[in-house]
């Protein structure tokens, strides 16, 4: 009996051990947060091409994460994409109405992330308000496009 | 035979790989006596005890255990039949992950609910029975062959079963643990008014404790009586079992073609210059 | 001689058809086996005989899972350094190691491992438990040995390879950040937020998870059903081990394709 003891703790945290590893997996490496929604809130952005933003991508101020991309659906009206963005709470009501939000790449092929620059408006942005703002992603090909017709142009 | 048989065989029929193993074979075990089967090796002596127990199934025939047919009954019928009978293998098989005490306690935790003080003080008594209560903590891997045996049979008759069946007991024993199992056989059998069946070609000691004879060879019963009977038997291949002959009816050469051909070889070699001829003129004409 | 083309040629494609009978035969007992012995889910009893496989098919096989997974990781993280230092986009890096060990590599290659390492061990204990008879003599006792001895392992092997390939994924994560953040100097901000944004819980880890669940399955039963079928003497016993190995391999290897076809290419 002395040894299944051990064989008993062996196993014991052996499963332990898997769990917490799914939890690692689970929060450090698909960045699920466990945190619910009370602590954030909501805002939208329409984008006239969103390049390859994807749900869950961050929302970053100055370069610091302050939220993520929750949901991206096509406007059937507008046919631009919308945005739903989860805001850190403690960011509610200190966002002036004309803020920008912009699509951008982190290095040249990055993954994409929408950054927010704040603007003078001394109104403040409510849960579930619209950024009217907006830069689309930068998307090479169009880049080059542009680039390619000037030079024929000169 | 004037007691009732306990264990009744009908006309059993068992082939294995195409090759007939028994063909008619009639056997009544009597209630509380032991009972030997003996033949050559490979008469499928061990087959016929899985037949018993129910481990195989015949083509054809019947097996009564107690009035029970072994293999018309349901798995759990089979499973309560087999909890009153004991087996003892060749090589004892015990369960390696487990110690002596637990695995001569494990038909008990298996098939009574008995509490831990009573299944210890029963197996105690069984171990006492083969002379191995000292042994109790140790391993199958730290017995002896012939140790490995004792517990073995001590795990068999744990349950105190009404059968036991003993698949060559004797077989690659040296003569002290021989002599022990041999009056441990005998002992068991009649304290507990057992009924036995061993399959041995050990003559000399399967002689000396069975009350009757089976000996079988080449798929049927070639004689059965009490061992006084069959010493004297007239038959050519019963006396040649009996007495160890090296040969006889049983022949000691492997069939082979006569001597003079293989050493001179001229037959031999004759066939293969005929076979090599053979293969060359396919793939000719391939 | 025609003739004997012919003959040849029939008596080849009868040998065919034998053989696929077998195979047929094979697959049936295999099924029937599992089947009976999957029933014996542990419970009491059971569950102490189970902790104790769990301890040899799961624990006993965690040192050669996590030390594979460490190099699998640190390895992942140079090869694609030095890929994607070309393009500027190191800053993928975290996002490639996790991506590939949790899709792909953990799944497969912990089941390999176990395979190796744990299925031989099955088939071979199995194996020696009937070429000595205690299966046999369990039997008639009257104790089901599938029941007794298949089972726990059969579940032991389930849990276990799902439990190894989390530890594989996380060992493999880490090994990744070792060389890439701290020896290479990717930013490790960059390497877990691109890790973040690119993984996605349910597809990414859940679809890996499924995966090994069914090579656990797989290989588990490949492993137990080989102990238990095969001819018990020792040659049987090594050419059942051997065959263990070379089917499960074979067939997690066929059914990550599969599987991955089903998961991801749909995309």
């Amino acid at each position: 009996m002395q040894r299944s003891k051990t064989v008993e703790f062996g196993v014991g945290i052996f499963i332990l051990a898997g769990i917490l590893g799914l939890v690692f997996l689970g929060l450090r490496v698909s960045g699920l947060t466990p945190s619910a929604s009370s602590q954030t809130f909501h805002l939208e952005a329409s984008f006239s091409d969103i390049g390859s933003l994807k749900p869950r991508a961050r929302v970053t101020m100055a370069g610091v994460t302050v939220g993520r991309v929750e949901s991206i659906e096509l406007d059937q009206e507008w046919f631009d994409a919308r945005v739903s963005m989860r805001l850190d709470s403690s960011l509610e009501g200190e966002l002036s109405r004309d803020s920008t939000a912009a699509i951008l790449t982190a290095g040249l092929l990055g993954e994409q992330y929408i950054g927010l620059t704040v603007g003078g408006d001394p109104e403040a942005l409510e849960d579930g308000d619209s950024i009217r703002d907006t830069q689309s992603a930068l998307v090479l090909e169009e880049l080059i496009q542009q680039f390619v017709s000037s030079m024929v142009k000169d | 035979m004037t007691d009732p048989a306990f264990i009744e065989v009908e006309d059993l029929y068992f082939s294995r790989g195409g090759r007939a193993i028994f063909s008619g074979v009639n056997l009544s075990i009597p209630r509380g006596k032991i009972t030997a089967i003996m033949g050559p090796s490979g008469s499928g002596k061990t087959t016929l005890l899985k037949l018993l127990g129910g481990q195989l199934t015949p083509d054809s025939g019947r097996v009564l255990i107690d009035g029970q047919d072994v293999h018309r009954l349901p798995r759990k019928a089979l499973f309560a039949l087999r909890s009153r009978m004991g087996m003892l293998f060749q090589s004892g098989a015990l369960f390696s992950d487990l110690d002596v005490f637990e695995n001569v306690a494990f038909p008990l935790r298996v098939h009574t609910d008995l509490p831990d003080a009573m299944i210890r003080d029963i197996v105690l008594l069984k171990l006492q029975a083969v002379g191995l209560r000292g042994a109790r903590d140790l391993t199958p891997a730290e017995l002896s062959g012939g140790m490995a045996r004792r517990v073995a049979l001590a795990r068999a008759v744990a349950l105190d079963p009404e059968l036991i069946l003993y698949d060559e007991p004797f077989v690659g024993q040296d003569p002290i643990a021989m002599g022990v199992l041999v009056q441990l056989i005998k002992r068991l059998s009649e304290a507990l008014s057992l009924t036995s069946v061993v399959v041995s070609h050990d003559i000399k000691e399967t002689i000396s404790i069975a009350d009757y004879l089976y000996l079988i060879a080449d798929g049927g019963i070639v004689a059965h009586g009490t061992p006084a009977t069959l010493d004297t038997h007239e038959d050519a291949r019963v006396s040649q079992f009996m007495h160890g002959e090296p040969d006889g009816p049983v022949p000691f050469h492997y069939p082979a073609p006569p001597l003079y051909r293989d050493i001179l070889g001229t037959d031999a070699l004759g066939t293969d210059a005929a076979a090599m001829a053979a293969t060359d003129s396919t793939t000719g004409a391939d | 001689m025609a003739s004997g083309f012919w003959r040849q040629l029939i008596d080849s494609v009868a040998g065919l058809g034998y053989r696929g009978c077998r195979v047929i035969e094979a697959l049936g007992r295999a099924s029937v086996f599992m089947a009976r012995s999957v029933v014996g889910v542990p419970g009491g009893e059971g569950v102490r005989l189970w902790l104790r496989q769990m301890h040899f098919v799961g624990v006993l096989s965690l040192a050669i899972v996590l030390v594979s997974g460490l190099f699998i990781g640190m390895v992942l993280a140079l090869q694609g350094y030095t890929i994607l230092i070309d393009f500027g986009a190191e800053q993928a890096l975290g996002q490639m190691v996790s991506l590939s060990l949790l899709r792909e590599l953990a799944p497969v290659v912990a089941a390999l491992l176990f395979a190796g390492r744990a299925g031989s061990a099955l088939t071979a204990e199995i194996g020696l438990m009937k070429a000595t008879e205690q299966l046999t003599s369990m039997e008639m006792i009257g104790v089901d040995p599938l029941r007794r001895v298949v089972a726990p392992r059969l579940w032991a092997g389930f849990v276990s390879l799902p439990l190894l390939t989390i530890g594989f994924s996380v060992v493999g994560i880490w090994g990744g950040y070792l060389v890439g953040v701290q020896w290479l100097g990717v930013s490790e901000g960059s390497f877990w937020s691109n890790m973040q944004s690119s993984v996605a819980f349910f597809a990414d880890v859940g679809n890996g998870m499924i995966k090994s669940l069914v090579f656990a399955l797989v290989v588990t039963w490949i492993a137990v059903f080989q102990g238990y079928d095969l001819i018990p003497t020792s040659e049987g016993i090594s050419r059942a081990t051997t065959r263990t190995v070379v089917y499960s391999s074979l067939a997690v290897l066929g059914l990550d394709f599969v599987l991955t076809a089903m998961m991801f290419g749909g995309l």
